[in-house]
C-alpha cells in the first residue's frame, strides 16, 4: 500500500481512494455481464503492466507475450488436471517455466546482438513454434483443447481456485494492484533508472557502467514471470485452453494495445488503456450482434482505429494527457 | 606514476587503418589533450580505451591493471568516464535523472546518487535545468550534460571528446575553469580531444598529436604548436 501512495499529492490520493472504492465495491453493484467485462479489463490491465516493464521501462519490444500466458496456463492446468496439484503450487511452476522461457529468448537475442524489430520477430517466432508444438501434444489435449473440471460454481474455494466470477474478480484485482505497486517501486529503484537508460540509449548506458545484458535479462525474466500468473488465472477462470487461441499472435497484440494507448512506460497507462479499450471493444461487438451484423474482425478493425486516433492525437497516450489534471506526475 | 598506459594500440576498419601503433602515458592527476585533423583517429583511440572496440594490437592499462578486452561497463566500473562526440543523452528522461544514472555507478543508494547528481549539476551550471527533459536541451547544454553524466560516475580518468565544440569563447573559458577546479580539488585525470586550441592551451600540460591514425608528435603544448609536422598537417600557418 505504501508503495502505491508514497509521495503523491492530496488530489492524487483522493483520486486513488475513489478508484479503490469503486473497484472494491463494483461486484455488489453490477450484473454478471458487466462483472465479466470488468474482469477482462483487469486481466488486460495486469498483462499490460507485465509487458510494460519489458517494453515501456526497458525498451525491449515483445510481440509474443501470449507465449507466457500460454505456458503459464498450460503448466498450472496440466498439473491440476493430471496430478491434482493445487493451483497455487501450479502458479509457482508456471512462474519458473515462464521465467526460464523468457531468459532463454533473452539470452539468445541479447548475446547475439538481436535487437529492435529483430528481437520482436524472435518473440513472435517462439510463440508460434510453441503453439504448433502444443497443437500436437496429446497429453495436453493437442488442438482439441485441455479442459478443467468444473465443480459446483456457487462454492468459493480459494485454495483450488474454484468459485464464482466474483472470486476471480478479486483475484485479478489483487494481481493488478500488486503489479502497480511493484512497478512503482521498481521504477524508482536503481533497476528502474538502469532500465530507462537502456531504453533511451544502450551505448550511453554501458559507458555509465551499466551491464545492459544483465538488466535486459532481468526485465524479460520478470515480465515473463508476471505474465505467467495471468495464464494461471486464465486457465482457472475459463476452464478451457486451446493452443490456437492462447498462443495466438492476436492475443499478444491485445496485451500490448492497452499500454500503448494508455501511455507507454507510464505507471497508470496500461491500466487506463485496458479500461478504455476493453469495454469499447466489447460494446462494439455486442452492438453488432444486436444489430444482427455478423462481420468477423470488427474488434480488430476497432483496435486499429483506436490505435490510429491515439497515435495521431495523443502520441504519448491517454494517461500523460490527463495525469496532471488528476494531480499525478505525467510519467 | 602513470595512471593510463596506452601501448602501441591499433585498429583497422575494413582495411582502413584508423589507429596505428599509438602509445602514450598519462600521469595520475594530469590534464592532457589529444589533437589532430578530422579523421585522424582520435575518437577511435577513445573507443579503444573505453572498450567500445577491442584493439587489433596493443594494450591499455589503468593504474597498472590491464583493461584491454573488458566490456565498456566494466571499464567504466574500473574508473574511466567518457563523453561521446556525438552526444547521447537519454532524451525522455529529465536532466537530473540522466545524471543520477551516472551517479549510480558509484553510489550505494538512489538517494546518494541524487545528491551526487545535484552536486555535479551545480558544478556544470545545469541545476536550473534539472527537471527539463534532455530532449529539449540546446546542443551546448547537451554537451555539458554529457560531461555531468560522465563525471557523476566518479571516474579516475575522464575522457572528453570535443565537449567545447560550438561553445562561445566565454563559455569555453567557463568550462576550462570547471575542469581546472575539479582537477585541482579532486586530482581527477583528464584526457580531452579538442579542436578549440584556446581550451587546449589553457588546460593541457601535455599534448598528443595524431595524424592518419599515427602519433606524430607529443610534448608540452608550447613545444607541440611549434613542431613543423604539426603545423603542416593540422594547425596551419595562422596558428604560428
Ligand atoms: N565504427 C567505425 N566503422 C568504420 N570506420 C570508422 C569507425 N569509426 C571510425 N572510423 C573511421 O576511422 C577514421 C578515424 O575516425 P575517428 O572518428 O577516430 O577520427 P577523429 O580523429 O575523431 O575525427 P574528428 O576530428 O572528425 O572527430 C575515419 O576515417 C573514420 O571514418
Ligand atoms: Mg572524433
Amino acid at each position: 500500500m505504501r508503495a502505491l501512495v508514497a509521495g503523491l499529492p492530496a488530489r492524487a490520493r483522493a483520486v486513488l481512494a475513489l478508484v479503490a472504492v469503486l473497484l472494491l465495491g463494483a461486484p455488489f453493484a453490477v450484473d454478471a455481464y458487466v462483472l465479466s467485462v470488468l474482469i477482462l479489463c483487469l486481466y488486460f490491465a495486469y498483462t499490460g503492466q507485465a509487458w510494460n516493464i519489458m517494453m515501456g521501462f526497458a525498451g525491449q519490444l515483445s510481440l509474443g507475450h501470449s507465449l507466457y500466458v500460454g505456458i503459464g496456463a498450460y503448466a498450472a492446468a496440466a498439473l491440476f488436471v493430471h496430478f491434482d496439484v493445487n493451483p497455487w503450487l501450479g502458479a509457482l511452476a508456471a512462474i519458473v517455466l515462464c521465467t526460464l522461457a523468457g531468459l532463454v529468448i533473452g539470452f539468445l537475442a541479447f548475446r547475439f546482438g538481436i535487437a529492435g524489430v529483430y528481437f520482436a520477430i524472435l518473440t513472435i517466432a517462439f510463440a508460434e513454434f510453441t503453439r504448433i508444438g502444443f497443437d500436437h501434444w496429446n497429453w495436453l489435449g493437442a488442438s482439441g483443447g485441455l479442459f478443467l473440471p468444473v465443480k459446483e460454481r456457487g462454492v468459493t474455494d480459494l485454495a483450488t481456485l474454484r468459485g464464482p466470477p466474483v472470486m476471480f474478480y478479486y483475484a485479478i484485482l489483487a494481481l493488478t494492484v500488486g503489479a502497480l505497486a511493484l512497478s512503482r517501486l521498481l521504477l524508482a529503484s536503481r533497476l528502474g533508472y538502469y532500465w530507462r537508460a537502456i531504453r533511451e540509449d544502450e551505448e550511453a548506458a554501458q559507458a555509465l557502467g551499466i551491464d545492459t545484458f544483465r538488466y535486459k535479462m532481468v526485465a524479460v525474466g520478470l515480465s515473463a514471470a508476471m505474465t505467467s500468473l495471468a495464464g494461471v488465472f486464465f486457465a482457472f477462470y475459463y476452464n478451457n485452453l486451446f493452443p490456437e487461441q492462447i498462443f495466438s499472435m492476436g492475443r499478444s497484440i491485445e496485451i500490448i494495445l492497452g499500454p500503448i494507448i494508455g501511455g507507454l512506460g507510464t505507471l497508470a497507462g496500461p491500466i487506463v488503456g485496458a479500461f478504455v479499450l476493453t469495454p469499447l471493444a466489447d460494446g462494439i461487438t455486442e452492438l453488432m450482434q444486436l444489430l444482427g451484423i455478423e462481420t468477423p474482425g470488427v474488434k480488430q478493425v476497432f483496435y486499429g482505429v483506436c490505435l490510429l486516433v491515439v497515435i495521431v492525437f495523443l502520441p504519448n497516450g491517454i494517461w500523460p494527457a490527463i495525469a496532471r489534471r488528476l494531480g499525478f506526475a505525467p510519467r | 606514476m602513470a595512471l593510463l598506459e596506452v601501448r602501441s594500440i591499433g585498429k583497422s576498419f575494413r582495411g582502413l587503418r584508423a589507429v596505428h601503433d599509438v602509445s602514450f602515458e598519462l600521469a595520475d592527476g594530469a590534464i592532457a589533450a589529444m589533437i589532430g585533423p578530422n579523421g585522424a583517429g582520435k575518437t577511435t583511440c577513445f573507443n579503444l580505451i573505453a572498450g567500445v572496440f577491442a584493439p587489433d594490437t596493443g594494450a591499455v592499462a589503468l593504474g597498472g591493471r590491464r583493461i584491454t578486452g573488458l566490456r565498456p561497463h566494466e571499464i567504466c566500473r574500473a574508473g574511466v568516464g567518457r563523453t561521446f562526440q556525438v552526444v547521447k543523452p537519454f532524451p525522455q528522461m529529465t536532466v537530473l535523472d540522466n545524471v543520477v544514472v551516472g551517479a549510480l555507478n558509484a553510489a550505494a543508494r538512489v538517494g546518494d546518487a541524487e545528491r551526487e547528481a545535484w552536486r555535479v549539476l551545480e558544478l556544470l551550471h545545469l541545476d536550473a535545468k534539472s527537471q527539463t527533459l534532455a530532449a529539449s536541451l540546446t546542443l551546448p547544454e547537451r554537451k555539458r550534460l554529457e560531461v555531468a553524466r560522465a563525471m557523476a560516475t566518479r571516474p579516475r580518468l575522464l575522457l572528453l571528446d570535443e565537449v567545447m565544440a560550438g561553445l562561445r569563447p566565454t563559455e569555453v573559458d567557463e568550462m576550462v575553469a570547471v575542469f581546472r577546479r575539479i582537477n585541482h580539488e579532486t586530482g581527477l585525470t583528464i584526457l580531452l580531444i579538442e579542436h578549440v586550441m584556446r581550451a587546449v592551451m589553457a588546460l593541457a600540460a601535455h599534448v598528443v598529436v595524431l595524424h592518419h591514425g599515427e602519433k606524430i608528435c607529443e610534448g608540452a603544448p608550447a613545444q607541440v604548436v611549434r613542431d613543423p609536422a604539426v603545423l603542416e598537417c593540422y594547425l596551419g600557418e595562422e596558428a604560428v
